[in-house]
């Protein structure tokens, strides 16, 4: 073997621990898969955007100085989400909403297209905006947490990575519990199951869209929030992650939100192991290969249900 | 399909355009500034039709054709560096590079449909680029020829390169129009339509596919090599990031998807557009260039779905709507269907024969050990309440599902696992429960698709079609777009899409579902008139009273069991199938009606 046991230990450590953070945003980008049957290719941008949002109200308005260094990246990670929710909610209600919801569903088969190319166009506009608006320089929040770490064993164990990775754990739960167990969480489910028949039920399906949509770009921001505390990153960061997403969405079986957690949990674990046997620069390339192997092999993820027409 | 007139007129607006190229480049334009975008707008013309080729025509939306962009460009950079090869024999064999690719890149994918497709195809330029930079050719520069320039297509006058790329636009629309006026451009609308339907009618859509992602790839490949020749230096990102990918697709649906011109359209209004943008701006806005294809993106599906072409179309001429002149001056109705030529089939033998074949989704036995024998020539109904598998049954023996066990024979010769394409040129024709036609094709055109089973060639193919046509008694609506058919049409033109190839078998699935009682009749003539013509039909059906004046043999079909099987009459009086799926009511009504 070309690795150690404590490399293995190491890299397993390491890929549970941005694991936590990749769940969250597989979570994010499952809601609105879910509910709206859309693919998103601007989840990755909208990761982005919550990272900016994150630095900036960490070294831009004193979140820091207002709550130490080590409160300070953790509470700006969670008001991007509102932030990003915003912007989401606002999308959503001038463009695309246009091409969604009560107004397609109408027409059998239209706009399954339109949506994937509208959401094509907003990546395009928030990814190169952002190089207009941040620059293309790589920023990072610096906690004291980033350069620290705790040894368990020989492994060591990035305390920024640790802290993400419990927060971004507990938001996941708490997700969980909201879909679950809300009238609002079941009502998006609802929705999501059969648009037509919600129309006629009395449902507002846009509504219900919008809501989904907004959450799930705000829950990927928070995620980005958190991910910002040990990784640098530029406007073009989403393109990394938006297969990191899709893997993990799509291994946990697309509209699943249990699945997704878990999807994107063992998607960071093969990340990072990968980097045992392969070069660092080709970590992605890992990703890629196990996504398309599970395209290929269980389109219905391990937690999905694949329904079949003739 | 076009007419051969259109084609023409087609090839004289492409040398129109080449000569309005030629004078924008050498009486218009100036600087070489100019020369080099004309260069680009060509470049990502050609790209866009490629990808065209394969996405507007088959529907199959690829994220991912930088993966040939790229290939292409570094196939020509890397040939240059270490092998010393000029351009002008590097630039066409990236064409092989990207057929190769093409084939690679769809053995796989094409098991995959719709989203599941598109999100495979992005993967590919993204884990190239990587593996790119992890090879170390993060930055190439192509080596300046001073000794031998021409050599090496290094030429001092800007306009050498637009000419080159003019000549790939127009090898590239060239080759468009052609497939666009040949079978191979049929079968990939067909696919794009509705793909199990042309898969039943004899097409066999995954070489169709291949094909196109192949032909696809190596235009993409060429024009990618010809843009590393021109830019002289090539980044990863530049030649496989997800700009190049989006920007072929986005100029196509910009201009007009599935069209001829709308890639070049959408090349000519929006790459200078961004080009000039960024001369301009880059370097206040780095990224403007991106948020111009992101807004001309966005805008285009919200206000013009279809592209401008399209668009500009329907404004002026208003799309004709297709001349509803019949091509035969024979009206017939469906009374006077003309014979089939071809001797009928001697009766006795077993057609199709099926032996215990089986087939479970998950936990559910959809078919269960099922033994069917059908003899030639003759009438064959199959009934069964809902989910008793009947239209699984056809699935299994038009090819669509394969048997987990058993085997099924067909005149002789072992069928299982075979695709429906395969299937239906050994002479097995079906309908669906839903009528799948292609919605934005002709009467006539629907019906051509399956003729091109067995025809030698096109001229042929629409003979034969306009036969069946008239067989069915549909000849009238010819010219009719599918999407506005009546229920009684569109069952009769599919019956004449399956009817086209002479099908030894037909497989009717519930073909009289759902017609008013007088439409009824009409389709009862030509099902009973294939019959005399020696055609074996096995018809699935609810409606009772029809089936058992038509059909010479019943057989019922009860949670993936046959239950009974015999002449209809006795049938319908097995106790136990009356008692599972009839009701004492029905049988009461037969009796009369029977008297």
């Amino acid at each position: 073997m070309p690795f150690s046991a404590n490399d293995f230990l190491q890299a397993l450590a390491a890929g549970i621990l941005v694991g936590g953070a990749y769940a969250l945003m597989c979570i994010g980008l499952g809601i609105i898969f879910g509910a709206m049957r859309v693919i998103n290719f601007a989840q990755g941008d909208f990761l982005m955007l919550g990272m900016y949002a994150a630095f900036y109200l960490t070294t831009g308005f004193g979140v820091l100085a207002f709550l130490g260094p080590y409160g300070g990246p953790i509470v700006a990670a969670f008001l991007a989400g509102p932030i990003v929710f915003a912007i989401g909610w606002v999308l959503h209600r001038f463009i695309v909403a246009r091409v969604t919801g009560a107004g397609v569903a109408q027409i059998a088969g239209a706009g399954a297209y339109g949506q994937i190319l509208v959401t094509l166009g907003i990546s395009l506009i928030l990814q190169n905006g952002g190089l207009i608006v941040f620059g293309s320089t790589p920023v990072g929040i610096r906690t004291p947490l980033s350069r620290q770490s705790w040894e368990i064993g020989d492994v060591l164990l990035n305390q920024a990575r640790v802290v993400s990775f419990f927060f971004a754990v507990a938001l996941a739960g708490g997700m969980y519990l909201f879909l679950s167990h809300t009238r609002l969480g079941k009502g998006l489910r609802a929705a999501a199951d059969n648009p037509q028949a919600a129309i006629y039920m009395g449902i507002d399906v846009d509504r219900a869209h919008r809501i989904a949509w907004s959450i799930g770009v705000g829950i990927t921001a928070v995620a980005g929030g958190l991910i910002a505390t040990f990784q640098t990153f530029q406007p073009y960061v989403g393109f990394d992650f938006v297969i990191v997403m899709y893997a993990g969405v799509v291994l946990g079986g697309l509209g699943s939100n249990f699945g997704a957690f878990w999807g994107g949990l063992l998607i960071g674990v093969v990340q990072q192991m990968s980097t045992l046997i392969l070069p660092y620069q080709l970590q992605n390339t890992a990703i890629f290969v196990v996504f398309l192997l599970i395209i290929f092999l269980r389109p219905q993820g391990m937690f999905g249900r694949l329904s079949e027409r003739t | 399909m076009r007419t051969r007139a259109e084609a023409g007129r087609q090839r004289w607006a492409i040398l129109g355009f080449a000569v309005a190229i030629l004078v924008l480049s050498f009486v218009v334009l100036k600087s070489a500034y100019y020369q080099l975008v004309l260069t680009q707008v060509l470049l990502w013309a050609v790209l866009s039709l490629a990808w065209n080729l394969l996405s507007g025509y088959s529907g199959y939306f690829s994220f991912g054709h930088a993966v040939f962009w790229g290939l292409g460009a570094y196939t020509v950079a890397l040939g240059m560096l270490y092998l010393d090869l000029t351009p002008w024999i590097s630039v066409p064999f990236a064409a092989l590079v990207g057929a190769v690719a093409g084939a690679i890149i769809g053995y796989p994918t094409f098991r995959l449909r719709g989203h599941y497709f598109a999100l495979a195809m992005l993967a590919y330029p993204l884990a190239t680029l990587y593996v790119f930079q992890w090879l170390g050719y993060q930055e190439l520069a192509l080596p300046m020829k001073r000794e031998a320039p021409l050599l090496y297509m290094q030429f001092e006058d800007p306009r050498a390169y637009v000419v080159l790329a003019l000549g790939l636009v127009v090898a590239a629309l060239l080759i468009s129009l052609k497939v666009e006026n040949s079978r191979f451009g049929m079968a990939l609308l067909a696919i794009k339509q509705n793909e199990p339907a042309a898969e039943a009618a004899g097409i066999n859509t995954w070489r169709w596919k291949m094909l196109a992602l192949m032909l696809s790839g190596a235009i993409a490949s060429i024009a990618g090599g010809l843009y590393g020749v021109v830019l002289l230096v090539i980044t990863p990102e530049t030649v496989f990031g997800m700009l190049v990918s989006a920007q072929a697709l986005i100029l196509a649906l910009f201009g007009g998807v599935g069209s001829l011109w709308g890639p070049v359209i959408g090349a000519m209004l929006l790459v200078p557009l961004a080009e000039g943008l960024n001369a301009e701006l880059g370097d206040v806005l780095p990224g403007i260039q991106g948020v111009v294809y992101g807004i001309a993106i966005i805008m285009i599906i919200l206000w013009a779905p279809e592209g401008v072409y399209w668009r500009v179309l329907d404004r002026f001429s208003r799309r004709a709507p297709a001349p509803n002149t019949p091509e035969t001056a024979v009206a017939g109705i469906a009374v006077n269907v003309a014979p089939l030529p071809r001797a009928p089939a001697p009766l006795g033998g077993s057609l199709l024969v099926l032996r215990d074949v089986g087939i479970s989704f998950g936990g559910l036995r959809a078919l269960d050990g099922i033994d069917l024998a059908i003899p030639e020539g003759g009438l064959y109904g199959i009934i069964g309440p809902n989910g008793a598998g009947k239209t699984t049954l056809f699935n299994v023996i038009n090819g669509f599902l394969a048997p987990d066990r058993g085997a099924i024979n067909f005149s002789g010769e072992p069928i299982t696992g075979l695709r429906p394409s395969q299937i239906c040129r050994r002479g097995v024709g079906r309908t669906f429960q839903v009528v799948r036609a292609f919605p934005r094709m002709t009467v006539l055109e629907n019906v051509i698709v399956g003729a091109f089973v067995g025809a030698p060639d096109d001229a042929t193919a629409r003979q034969m079609a306009l036969a069946a046509l008239d067989r069915v008694g549909l000849s009238a609506q010819s010219s009719a777009v599918a999407g506005g058919l009546t229920t009684r049409e569109l069952r009769l033109m599919e019956l004449a899409r399956a009817l086209v190839p002479h099908p030894r078998l037909m497989l009717l699935d519930e073909t009289l579902a759902g017609l008013a009682h007088d439409d009824l009749d009409g389709i009862l003539t030509v099902i009973r008139q294939l019959r005399a013509d020696g055609i074996t039909v096995v018809i699935i059906e609810h409606t009772m009273q029809a089936m058992v004046k038509l059909v010479d043999h019943f057989t019922v079909l009860d949670h993936g069991r046959l239950i009974a099987s015999g002449k209809p009459d006795d049938v319908v009086r097995d106790p136990s199938v009356i008692e599972a799926y009839l009701g004492k009511k029905w049988v009461d009504r037969v009796a009369v009606s029977a008297k």
